[in-house]
């Protein structure tokens, strides 16, 4: 009786008025009211007090119940409402996510929107009654991520104890026991709808975009941690660097996780023992913690840098596989190790390549200004010299390397400022080869490749770096496909010396002539080469006229050598030198007839002279020498034959005194006696 | 000195001596300081430059020198003039007369009969007073004064010179004073040595420019003209003089050895510097 009068009277209401609330609740707001869905019973009874409190309380049921519009009385079974009809980008990061996906695969366990929000009875997530209020986040998700739940049994969830860690944990402390709303919940870090396995890469919780993820409260890490991650490439390169899950575990984590999940303390219990030894290798694992104190990461926690401890272990170094990689804190640094030479060989596990410690120390890490340090400027050159001194595996590596690198460089001026005055400033090693970078100079990255050579030495000599970028030799003033001179085509790389000094002087010339081997033939063809050749340096050389490393074309009116400049160029050392004098030609030749006629024919003159000289007094010569052979024996023979004649008027009975004294022997003893 | 010594004849006067000695020292010190000059690449050049205390010391012994001869030079014309004064000479008799240096229809006659010689075909000649080879040699220095030495004046004062000359002067100069240089070396170390010194009859040294006499037997022979001459005018005598006592010939062989062993080495150092070390 009661359905008949129903009937009718929504039939009459259907047909003369529109649907509204009202005309649903006719029928379900009967506590008793009951329908039939899938095959199962159900109360179709809506609490219109609800309803007037939820958010929905401006939508009119049909609003949401899309497919009963203009339905029929009685309508057909009802179908899901349609949450995404308003709520388009929470529809669609549910239906990506791994609860939608479930959902329209049909499994069972998968949550619907009403699942988490409710129906007709839907609060705002800051009304404490929602089930999506933060405080009530970690019920509502632990419904069925619960140890023990259906979900957490039977599908693939590989956190465990999931709830009680987190409400162990800081910010399930924060939410649950101090009530603190702003405490990361589970949609915190999962989202509330894009909910993805952190091996998705969409997933907020995937590996690279964790990061991203905990800054969303965590705005500042970045100065909690600025020795760890520089903000940037915390975010940008997360895969390279440790994620913030790695120190705080997801679920577990703690304000100050070292301090109380890994401390110093728990490490040195076994390792500040003197006898501890590694139980492989043999070699002490000992940590000495007042060389710990003294060095530079005396606030770094052991973990931080052997970062593969994993605390939930009784032994947590016993996950530990790989030594300490210091470019997860000083990753720039690392980024340079691995291009240069010496990373490059660590790579190939070569065990000559030196790693991070073989330099810097392993615990008693000093900076770089403490004088103790092997990286203390003056200790540089030991440092290097440990594998590039003479005989050392680094030396006999590097071919064309004869010679003692370190030894030389100690003789530079570089050296000498360094090693005997203390002046840090001067270059050692690594300002050259770069700390960390280096390379061989034939790398087109090193900083001694010939192309970047100019820029290394310009650092410091930046004065000279500029008048060089002017001048002739300098790329960007000459294009041309051969070689130009770079710094260490004329100052020896290792054996720097002083420039005022007869040896770099007089070498310079050499230098010179490698390129201009013709100029410098000339010059020594000239007094001032002549002089320079003899090991003098007061006439000019090169660098004298054509100036040093401001050595410009001679068409340039600044050059030393222009018509404005050339006469106070010569006049450094002739004072008194005129237009006419600067005529000299400092690199005449007298072998080109063309450029130079006078001089070649002068020459030639010169030499037919000489040559038509010694030919004809060489043949008198030649000629006479048969003759003169023949007339000394002729003279001996008429000296014996005059001697023969005065030895037989010397004896003859009877002899004036006169005559015998005439006689060349009488004379000779005479003389002797005179001698006597 | 016993004055029953056998006599000797004196050629040449004290100061031709003492101009000759001086032109030695100075001719030997140009060359070896000159040729550290030419011959920088060499490692003799090296050696004697800073033997010397350097090239600066080199260049001052180098134009020490230079005046020296100059002043050698100039003397001997004056002693020329000196000689021509004292014997009444006329200016024809000091150009053209017997015996002038410079080369009269004798010499020719000498030249042609010393090639006749040379090639077997007649006597030795009767040289005179001064051979031709003699006269060559004197008037090369004539020569070489001017030529080495207006070179070498432009190669010292190159800012005084360029006021008026072109620089490139300076570059033929440079040419002209180092060949001529090197032909001067080198014919005086080499054909007057042999000339003079080297050759079979007076080896290995005649020490009669230091001396300035020499046996009558020797002189008769060498210069049979002049002593025919001589003996004819009845002037021989004028020119007989004492000998020196010994040491004074071993001290002058010293120096002559000395001298004839730099000039010498100073060509092996040009050989050696021109063929091998040329660069």
């Amino acid at each position: 009786m009661n359905r008949l009068l129903l009937f009718i009277f929504l039939i009459i209401r259907f047909t003369t008025f529109a649907q509204d609330n009202s005309d649903c609740l006719t029928c379900h707001d009967d506590k008793t009211a009951k329908s039939t869905r899938r095959g199962k019973t159900i109360s179709i009874f809506v609490d219109e007090k609800k309803l007037k409190g939820s958010v929905h309380i401006k939508n009119k049921c049909i609003d949401c119940h899309i497919d009963l519009k203009d339905a029929d009385f009685p309508h057909p079974e009802a179908k899901r409402a349609q949450c995404g009809k308003c709520h388009e980008d929470a529809q669609k990061a549910y239906s990506d996510g791994l609860h939608g996906k479930a959902k329209s695969k049909g499994d069972p366990l998968a949550p619907a929107c009403v699942d988490c929000h409710g129906n007709h009875d839907i609060l705002k997530k800051t009304d404490p009654r929602s089930a999506t209020f933060p405080l009530k986040v970690p019920y509502l998700c632990g419904r069925c991520h619960r140890e023990g739940a259906p979900v957490q049994v039977q599908r693939n969830i590989p956190q465990d104890h999931i709830l009680e860690n987190y409400s162990e944990s800081i910010h399930g402390e924060g939410l649950l026991k101090k009530g603190l709303t702003v405490s990361a919940t589970c949609a915190s870090c999962h989202t509330p709808h894009l909910v993805l396995p952190h091996t998705d890469p969409r997933s907020s919780i995937a590996r690279k975009n964790i990061a991203a993820t905990c800054i969303k409260c965590h705005m500042g890490i970045e100065n909690v941690h600025r020795k760890i991650i520089k903000g940037e490439l915390w975010e940008k390169e997360a895969h390279v660097l440790p994620a913030c899950v790695d120190c705080h575990q997801p679920h577990k984590a703690r304000k100050v996780f070292y301090d109380q999940g890994m401390a110093d303390s728990d490490c040195l219990s076994c390792h500040g023992k003197k006898n501890i030894k590694n139980s492989k290798a043999g070699h002490s694992m000992f940590v000495d913690t007042t060389e710990l104190k003294d060095s530079k990461h005396i606030k770094i926690a052991c973990s931080q840098c052997h970062s593969q401890v994993n605390p939930s272990k009784v032994r947590p170094c016993e996950t530990i596989t790989s030594n300490v990689d210091c470019a997860s804190c000083h990753a720039a640094v690392g980024e340079d190790y691995k291009i240069s030479t010496h990373g490059k060989l660590f790579a190939k596990k070569d065990p000559d390549a030196p790693f991070c410690a073989g330099c810097h120390g392993t615990h008693h890490v000093l900076g770089k200004q403490d004088k103790r340090s092997p990286t203390f400027a003056t200790n540089i050159p030991k440092l290097c010299a440990e594998c590039h001194g003479a005989g050392k595996a680094a030396a006999k590596r590097i071919k064309n390397s004869g010679h003692d690198v370190i030894k030389e460089y100690e003789e530079s001026i570089h050296g000498r400022g360094l090693m005997k005055s203390g002046l840090t400033v001067t270059a050692k090693c690594t300002d050259c080869h770069s700390a960390h970078r280096e390379l061989p100079s034939s790398d087109p990255k090193s900083t001694t490749n010939p192309d970047n050579i100019s820029a290394t030495c310009g650092v410091c000599h930046s004065g000279i770096k500029e008048k060089f970028d002017k001048s002739v030799h300098s790329p960007f003033v000459t294009k041309t496909d051969k070689k130009l001179p770079v710094c260490n085509d004329c100052h020896a790389p290792h054996t720097t010396g002083r420039t005022d000094v007869d040896a770099f002087k007089l070498g310079i010339t050499a230098s010179c002539g490698k390129c201009h081997a013709e100029s410098v033939e000339s010059y020594l063809n000239t007094y001032h080469g002549k002089v320079s050749e003899l090991g003098y340096t007061k006439t000019a050389n090169c660098y004298d006229c054509h100036g040093a490393h401001d050595i410009l074309s001679v068409t340039n009116p600044d050059s030393h050598l222009s018509r404005q400049n050339i006469i106070q160029t010569c006049q450094k050392c002739h004072e008194t030198a005129t237009k006419m004098f600067a005529g000299y030609l400092s690199h005449a030749t007298h072998h080109d007839s063309k450029k130079y006629p006078i001089l070649f024919f002068v020459f030639w003159g010169m030499t037919g002279l000489l040559v038509g000289t010694f030919l004809i007094a060489g043949a008198h010569t030649l000629l006479w020498l048969p003759r003169s052979f023949e007339w000394k024996k002729k003279i001996k023979e008429i000296e014996e034959k005059e001697k023969m004649e005065e030895y037989a008027e010397a004896h003859p009975p009877v002899k004036s005194e006169t005559e015998k004294s005439n006689s060349p022997e009488s004379a000779k003893s005479e003389k002797e006696q005179d001698n006597v | 000195m016993s004055s029953n010594q056998k006599l000797q004849f004196r050629r040449f006067t004290h100061t031709q001596r003492l101009l000759h000695l001086f032109m030695i020292i100075s001719f030997i010190t140009l060359a070896l300081t000159g040729m550290t000059l030419k011959f920088a690449y060499t490692s003799w050049a090296y050696f004697i430059s800073h033997l010397l205390g350097g090239f600066e010391v080199a260049g001052a012994i180098h134009r020490v020198a230079a005046v020296i001869m100059i002043i050698v030079f100039t003397s001997h014309l004056v002693d020329l003039l000196r000689t021509k004064k004292k014997n009444a000479q006329t200016w024809k008799d000091l150009i053209m007369g017997p015996d002038a240096m410079l080369f009269n229809r004798k010499d020719w006659e000498d030249f042609r009969d010393s090639m006749l010689w040379f090639l077997g075909r007649g006597e030795r000649p009767q040289y005179g007073r001064w051979t031709y080879w003699e006269k060559f040699d004197y008037f090369a220095v004539f020569w070489g004064i001017f030529v080495i030495g207006s070179t070498g004046a432009m190669l010292w004062f190159p800012e005084f010179f360029t006021r008026f000359l072109p620089g490139w002067v300076i570059n033929v100069a440079t040419i002209v004073h180092s060949d001529e240089a090197l032909l001067a070396t080198g014919f005086i170390f080499t054909v007057h040595f042999f000339n003079t010194h080297l050759r079979p009859e007076k080896f290995p040294m005649d020490i009669i420019i230091f001396t300035g006499r020499t046996s009558l037997e020797e002189y008769k022979l060498d210069r049979p003209a002049e002593y025919k001459e001589l003996v004819e005018k009845g002037e021989l005598e004028k020119h007989l003089v004492e000998p020196y006592p010994q040491i004074v010939i071993t001290a002058v062989k010293m120096f002559g050895w000395a001298a004839l062993t730099t000039g010498l080495f100073i060509v092996v150092w040009i050989i050696y510097a021109m063929i091998f070390a040329y660069k």
